[in-house]
């Protein structure tokens, strides 16, 4: 009954109001309105990136919500990680300091969604590089930070050997990923059966795995280590042999900002280079008064690099004194002087058998 | 035309100071702000896709999907398109909520119910289920049901092994898979006859209840048609069924039917809560029938249980039935936390993968919203027509 009273005064008071309007605030409404609709039409959505992340003071960085070793707030809710350093490389290029990024967490379902919208100005997660993503998302990949490939961790107690031996398995995948797509193709491929349970967040599909929901998760490997630090049994599961996709791991800009394009590929880049020249956080300050024309050119001494890109003279030498080379990020954070230990492999330079090779900087 | 201006005063209907004029003239005004604002808002959203390169058709509804979807109750595989992953999505949400809907309303109204029970301890314990359940938020329930409760129990190897071939594991519950013979055919036949003549016994147990006052058992006489009948011609036919049990192979059971528990906290979580919720409506609605009706009732020498049924149920019906119909709808749009618990839903399926590998989001979203705002529409105009069917009728 009282709800129904309840309904009755709201009718009332909606009426009310709705006389006092008619009388008086009508024309404040009105042009609100109005100016809205024209300020919508009228308002060009998109400026410059670079224009707006040194306007903001700030670069934007779209991450994963947490994969340790690659995006992780640490103790201190200081966000560390391999694409952490990344972003911070870019925002060292661009604004002359590390440390000026804001981190958004990003499920991957959500990532692609996020940097369309313009949410954020760049988006380093673990997203693979794919020929659709490049052209049906309006986005676009700037380059190769880790060459990966899809895995599949089981428990020993499985007596699995193969991949081969996976049929019937459930699966838990994260959704919204290659590894969703790539393990219909396989199972399809080999006539073997399987079901997965999905997850938009990383996290809930590593404790799904963990807690005995599934038999096996599948991941890139690399994703793969890295949960194992969130495991309360890690030991007790193994990765199986077979990569079964390729996964170049990569940043993501929007289309037609091809000025930001560029600054999001050649940060990348010059981190590669920096390592194939010997350059280090360390010594980047002496090598500025190098012989090489090479480590000339690289560090703003020889060329116009710095001013082609729009950015300053000093922008590589920032983003390796405050971040490093590409081989001390990887090292730091993923690499052997890190708790997940990973091997080079494909992400070693080109020099010493791996796929890392940065053009000339000429 | 000259009449007309004679009859009404020109200097009144033309200016700007008659109110009424002014009104109209408002009315336009916001109604073309409106519709203003609404076409700016498309042409930008337009022109800001076309400018990112992200696409603005529905192309993608029959390319391939190519992920797989646990839980289907319509044909889907790996090389179906994102249009037919979207039906699985719509109909796994229905089939969720509906089944949670018939959950919630039978434990909301037995514990609505209980909750007026002169059994202290009866009523204490209904009491508490409902101030408890209603005041603890959604998502943690069933993110408790999930996690706590279900992948609490043993993997499938240790599975509980209940009786008639039934598996209980992590995976799931495991039920044996039902084959049909020759003769099946019969059996169910048999059960429609049944049903067949329940309803006609039921209207000649009222017209016999009308001309002689005298009751007949109507109950009784259901339920022995109802499982005699089919129970009599199935051993007649020799017993045209038989269970495929589920067997442990490899890693799970294989064979049978398997109720996965993402789907269980989901349909758990939905009913235990929404319940709470019906029980105080249902409460409520007791509640406000006048006592008198009770009294009224005992006096003409009814049965307590009688007097519920007959008297103060078809009143408080009533009143129920409106905020009942928004806790079905809130049911039904609460079902989209299944994103959290890895049920395969509309929100899921759509909003989330298949939104994610097309990029569509703009179509996908505007898609998603409007099939929950269908399936609302719908079932408020059901309830509002079973509520005109109970309305007083004023004579």
């Amino acid at each position: 009954m009282t709800r129904m009273n309840l309904t009755n005064n709201e009718a009332c008071a909606t009426l009310v109001l709705h006389k006092k309007i008619r009388g008086t605030k009508m024309q404040a409404i009105l042009k609100g309105l109005v100016g809205a609709a024209v300020g919508l039409v009228v308002s060009n959505a998109s400026a410059a990136t670079i224009e707006n992340v040194r306007k903001n003071g700030v670069l934007t960085c779209g991450t994963n919500s947490a994969t340790a070793g690659f995006s992780l707030p640490d103790n201190e809710g200081k966000w560390t990680g391999f694409v952490v350093d990344y972003c911070r490389a870019v925002a060292a290029a661009v604004l002359g300091d590390a440390q000026k990024v804001r981190f958004i967490p990003l499920t991957p379902k959500d990532r692609f969604t996020a940097l369309q919208s313009g949410e954020i100005d760049i988006l380093a997660h673990n997203a693979t590089w794919t020929s659709s993503r490049d052209t049906s998302l309006g986005i676009l990949f700037a380059g190769t930070y880790f060459y990966d490939g899809q895995g599949f961790m089981v428990r020993k107690a499985e007596n699995v050997g193969s991949a081969k031996d996976l049929d019937g398995a459930s699966i838990c995948v994260t959704q919204g990923t290659t590894t969703e797509l790539n393990l219909a193709d396989y199972f399809r491929s080999h006539s073997m059966t399987f079901s997965t349970v999905g997850f938009a967040d990383e996290e809930a599909v590593v404790k799904a795995y963990d807690e005995g929901r599934c038999d096996v998760l599948s991941a890139d490997t690399s994703t793969l280590n890295a949960s194992r630090q969130r495991m309360a049994k890690a030991d007790d599961s193994i990765v199986l042999p077979e990569l079964i996709s390729k996964e170049p791991l990569g940043p993501a800009v929007r289309q037609g900002d091809d000025h930001w394009l560029n600054v999001a590929k050649w940060t990348l880049l010059v981190m590669v280079a920096a390592e194939e020249l010997g350059v280090t956080q360390q010594n980047v300050d002496e090598m500025k008064s190098s012989d090489n024309p090479n480590i000339r050119r690289l560090l703003g001494a020889e060329g116009s690099l710095g001013k082609d890109l729009g950015l300053g003279d000093t922008w590589s030498v920032d983003v390796i004194k405050q971040v490093g080379n590409y081989g001390e990020v990887f090292d730091r954070n993923i690499g052997k002087a890190s708790p997940l230990k990973m091997e080079r492999g494909l992400n070693a330079l080109w020099s010493e058998g791996g796929l890392q090779y940065a053009p000339p900087i000429r | 035309m000259s009449d007309v201006l004679l009859a009404a005063p020109s200097r009144r209907s033309l200016s700007l100071h008659d109110a009424k004029v002014r009104g109209i003239i408002y009315q336009l005004l916001l109604a073309a702000s409106l519709l203003a604002l609404a076409v700016g808002i498309a042409v930008q959203t337009a022109s800001n896709m076309r400018a990112r390169g992200i696409p603005l058709s529905f192309g993608f509804w029959n390319e391939a999907a190519g992920f797989d979807i646990n839980q289907t109750l319509i044909p889907y595989d790996t090389l179906s398109t994102y249009g037919q992953a979207f039906w699985v999505g719509v109909v796994n949400t229905l089939y969720v909520s509906l089944l949670g809907i018939v959950l919630a309303t039978i434990l909301g109204f037995v514990v609505g119910i209980a909750r007026l029970s002169p059994n202290w301890i009866v009523s204490k314990v209904a009491a508490s289920y409902v101030e408890i359940i209603r005041n603890i938020p959604l998502l943690l329930q069933l993110l408790f049901w999930y996690n706590a409760v279900l992948k609490a129990l043993p993997a499938p190897r240790a599975s509980i092994e209940l009786p008639g071939g039934i598996y209980l594991n992590n995976r799931g519950l495991i039920i044996p898979e039902i084959q049909l013979y020759a003769g099946a055919g019969t059996v169910g036949l048999a059960f429609l006859a049944a049903s067949i003549f329940c309803v006609a016994f039921w209207f000649y147990a009222r017209r016999a209840q009308n001309r002689t006052g005298k009751q007949l058992p109507g109950l009784w006489v259901s339920l022995a048609a109802l499982i005699g009948l089919p129970l009599a011609v199935f051993l007649l036919v020799g017993s045209p069924v038989s269970f495929v049990t589920p067997e442990l192979k490899g890693f799970n059971y294989r064979g049978g039917h398997q109720l996965y528990p993402e789907f269980a906290a989901l349909l758990i979580g939905l009913s235990v809560y929404t319940a709470s919720f019906i029980a105080e409506i249902v409460r409520s609605g007791i509640q406000a029938v006048p006592k008198g009706q009770t009294e009224a009732a005992h006096a003409l020498g009814l049965a307590p249980g009688k007097t519920l049924r007959l008297v103060i149920v078809p009143q408080a019906l009533r009143i129920i039935i409106p905020p009942l119909t928004s806790q079905y709808l809130n049911l039904t749009k609460n079902s989209s936390l299944a994103v959290f618990i890895g049920y395969p839903d509309l929100v899921q399926v759509f909003a989330g993968t298949v939104l994610n590998q097309t990029g569509a989001a703009v179509q996908v979203m505007a898609i998603t919203l409007s099939v929950y705002l269908a399936i609302s529409l719908v079932m408020s105009m059901a309830m509002n027509a079973f509520n005109q069917r109970f309305a007083i009728v004023e004579r």
